[in-house]
């Protein structure tokens, strides 16, 4: 009987149950210090505020920002026929394989005051710099989150019927209303997706900020940050801030679960 | 003359060169396999595909004339179009569907809406205005899709295989009310289709496309009873056979000869209806007739009548009883005698 059936064999099993423990038990070992006791006293610590504040307004700025340039981005990719296509995209994807640190340091060299590629220009022109600036924060995030709703939104373009278009211009529909009341909609979607995995992935951006932006409580210091600074210091502040990051991933997840995995479940169940 | 067309369009492998003509008020099918760049020449009218060489005119404003260099975008022609699959706007209620094209043209919104609740009304499908389209049925669909195309007034309307996504029940009864709601719309309409059908009993008049060109035109009437190429012929399933005529007898390209009743010379179209093919396990004797043996080489069923094709030197197909099929053991390999009466062959020159 034991053989019978389509489970799965013993030693993978064992293998797979490893990985999931290794999973399993680092988010188990945050839950555990938690200090549910007075959560919300240590969210009122100056140096948690701060950062949260700086969080969400650097994050949303930076969805804003990545929507603002990236859709456009990726219509370019999904409909324009030009070469170096293939470049562009792999110059676009680069910031998600690239490590942030780096990535931060390339920022750097192209945006800070001193010799900066541009940096120093910009500084000349609008006496502005973005280096340990709250910018700086929103410009680093840009640079790591931008690709995740490039990528997704190009797919989504990618996908739409264009007979679609076509019927609206038929109807008397120019290219921006044609965009406006067909495109978008048909990939909200995907828009929607790419926005929020944008969102969460400059929501927890690390590297590249505290290499270009610096790490100044209430200016820079976003909440990765402060979680790896309290760390030594304030412990039970940090272990909060962690819990509050994961409870915003777990959210994410949760709405995102269709688009990511709405494929396997319809594959599993044909 | 409401659309004047001389179409040249390269696309792929595809090499079209088509003229069409269609006056206020009538029905052109473009009738043809798939390939035959039926879909194209349709893109082409619409705008979405632009001409290589030719011209495209409507009311008397050019569209398209690439020798000129003038090209009217598809939002500026004023051409209903009702595509393949219908396309309705999935994210829009059927209300918004039908109001789309007067909203894009700057009508306000209120009296959009009253317009496109006007056309459901006509369509009888004032009660799903609030519907999101995939809850309709697909003759609903249709009929908001062209709501949705007639409501803008257009001086064309283009319909794209209006009736292939719907299944065979409801296609007859379908078939009629688009007949009559085309009939309210006094410009010129150009329907594009693969069933005889379809075209037969909603158009005034049949262009046969194949292979990118025009292999016959004329009243519907002349094109199935004297049809003048093999789609054709297949189509409507006659038997057509090509020859040479002097006085009454025709010998035929393939060999072998047809008697005819009226004298004709010259190159000449042999239609023979497969119910005038009569079949008979011994040469018959008698009157002067058609008679050509051969052996049965397929039996098809097509609802109560039987199609026989029988190859010889000439083949040809005969349409019996199920009765005459049992009676005559008519099967693969019997070898048959077929003939015609002299009367039932329409010869006509090529």
């Amino acid at each position: 009987m034991k053989r019978r059936g389509r489970g799965v064999p013993l030693v993978p099993a064992l293998l797979a149950g490893v990985a999931i423990a290794f999973f399993a038990l680092p988010l188990i070992g945050l839950l555990r210090r938690v200090p549910w006791s007075n959560l919300g006293s240590t969210l009122q610590e100056p140096a948690a505020r701060d950062a949260i504040r700086l969080s969400v307004e650097c994050s949303l700025w930076s969805t804003f920002f990545s929507v603002l340039f990236g859709v456009p981005l990726a219509y370019v990719l999904a409909r324009g026929k030009f070469p170096g296509r293939s470049f562009v995209r792999a110059l676009v994807i680069l910031p998600m394989v690239l490590p942030p640190v780096v990535g931060g340091a390339a920022l750097l060299f192209a945006f800070q005051r001193n010799n900066g590629l541009v940096g120093g220009l910009i500084y000349d022109l609008f006496d502005f710099q973005f280096t340990f600036s709250k910018w700086g924060v929103v410009l680093a995030e840009t640079f790591v989150a931008m690709p995740f709703l490039v990528i997704t939104v190009e797919a989504g373009l990618r996908s739409v019927d264009r007979r679609y278009e076509d019927a609206a211009a038929s109807l008397g529909a120019g290219r921006w209303t044609v965009f406006r009341r067909v495109t978008v909609p048909m990939i909200a979607p995907a828009l929607i997706a790419g926005a929020a995995l944008a969102w969460a992935r400059a929501l927890g951006e690390f590297g590249a900020t505290i290499t270009f932006a610096g790490n100044i409580q209430g200016r820079t210091q976003t909440t990765p940050l402060a979680v790896y600074n309290l760390l030594e210091t304030q412990q039970p502040v940090a272990i909060t801030l962690s819990l509050v990051l994961l409870a915003i991933s777990i959210v994410i997840l949760v709405s995102l679960r269709d688009h990511w995995f709405g494929g396997l479940r319809d594959r599993e169940s044909a | 003359m409401t659309l004047h067309a001389d179409v040249g369009v390269r696309l792929g492998r595809l090499d079209l060169s088509v003229a069409l003509d269609a006056a206020d008020g009538e029905t052109v099918a473009v009738l043809g396999p798939n390939g035959a760049g039926k879909s194209t020449l349709l893109r082409s009218l619409a705008g979405l595909v632009p001409l290589d060489e030719g011209s495209i005119t409507v009311d008397d404003t050019l569209m398209d004339d690439p020798a000129a260099g003038t090209f009217v975008v598809p939002e500026r022609r004023g051409v209903g179009v009702v595509f393949q699959d219908y396309l309705l706007f999935p994210h829009l209620s059927v209300l918004e569907n039908v109001a789309f094209g007067l909203r894009s043209r700057g009508v306000a919104r209120t009296e959009a809406r009253r317009r496109a609740q006007e056309w459901l009304a006509r369509v009888g499908l004032a009660d799903r205005a609030g519907a999101k389209p995939r809850l309709l049925s697909g003759g609903q669909q249709q009929r908001v899709a062209l709501a949705r195309a007639l409501v803008t007034e257009p001086r064309l309307v283009l319909l794209d295989e209006p009736l292939a996504a719907l299944d065979v029940g409801t296609r007859t009864e379908l078939r009629r009310d688009l007949r009559t709601l085309l009939a309210t719309f006094g410009g010129a309409r150009v329907l594009v289709t693969h069933e005889l059908l379809d075209a037969v009993a909603l158009a005034d008049r049949l262009v046969v496309l194949e292979d990118g060109r025009v292999a016959q035109t004329g009243a519907v009437h002349e094109v199935t009873t004297r049809p003048r190429s093999r789609y054709v012929a297949d189509l409507v399933g006659v038997n057509l056979l090509r020859g040479v005529a002097h006085g009454h007898e025709i010998t035929l390209d393939g060999g072998g000869t047809v008697v005819t009743a009226d004298p004709v010379a010259g190159d000449v179209y042999v239609a023979i209806q497969p119910s005038s093919v009569s079949l008979h396990r011994a040469r018959p004797e008698g009157s002067p007739r058609n008679v050509w043996s051969g052996r049965v080489r397929g039996v098809d069923l097509l609802g109560d009548r039987i199609r026989i094709h029988v190859d010889g030197v000439v083949p040809i197909v005969a349409e019996v009883t199920a009765g005459a099929v049992g009676d005559l053991g008519l099967h693969d390999g019997v070898d048959v005698w077929a003939t015609v009466k002299a009367t039932d062959v329409s010869v006509y020159a090529i």
